[in-house]
């Protein structure tokens, strides 16, 4: 399996994921740190992350998968939904909390 | 004023903004484990009528695009505010 298939069927299997720097518990990055607060604050209990400081495939696969070039990235349901500004400001207009409802 | 923002500034002005303000953040960033590969983090305020009818997704993206090649090696991390003269 390529990276391409490895980072699909991670999101595809796993109906919160983020694709972060470091991990829930020690984030090694202010942006990947607010990303994690965010989710906590929607009472996401277990996230899902992926450390790409941990797999160099993955880091730069993941700016290709979706055509983005910074870390994090959050995907709901198997589709990309933004990095940490665009999850800011999906929470505070409610709208992330919705995407997250049920999961 | 760093090089840098000087740069960005510059690409940017291909999306017409009415307003563009970029802060270099750096220096609260420097030497996280994160930032080894070099790079700034900057944040950016742009107000442009481009962005009318697109979704912050597809906002970011074309500042991403507009900022091409500098994403990769100049920039580090941008935190981005993109809004249409309506929104400011």
């Amino acid at each position: 399996m390529d990276t391409q298939d490895i980072i699909k069927q991670t999101v595809t299997e796993n109906p919160v994921v983020l694709f972060m720097k470091g991990s829930a518990q020690f984030p090694q990055c202010g942006f990947s740190s607010r990303a994690v607060q965010i989710l906590k604050a929607c009472g996401v209990e277990t996230i899902k992350t992926v450390d790409v400081l941990q797999d160099a495939e993955i880091r730069q696969g993941i700016k290709e998968f979706s055509n983005w070039p910074t870390i994090p990235q959050l995907y709901v349901k198997g589709e990309f939904i933004g990095g940490s500004d665009i999850m800011y400001e999906m929470y505070q207009s409610g709208e992330l909390q919705e995407v997250l409802q049920g999961l | 004023m760093s090089d840098t923002v000087t740069l960005l500034q510059t690409a940017l002005q291909a999306l017409q903004p009415e307003h563009l303000e970029i802060e270099d953040d750096s220096a609260a960033h420097a030497g996280h484990a994160g930032a080894r590969s070099g790079g700034g983090h900057y944040n950016l305020l742009i107000v442009s009528s481009r962005f009318a009818g697109l979704g912050s997704v597809a906002r970011h993206r074309l500042v991403y695009t507009t900022l091409g090649d500098l994403m990769k090696t100049k920039v580090h991390a941008l935190a981005i505010r993109a809004l249409t003269p309506d929104e400011l």
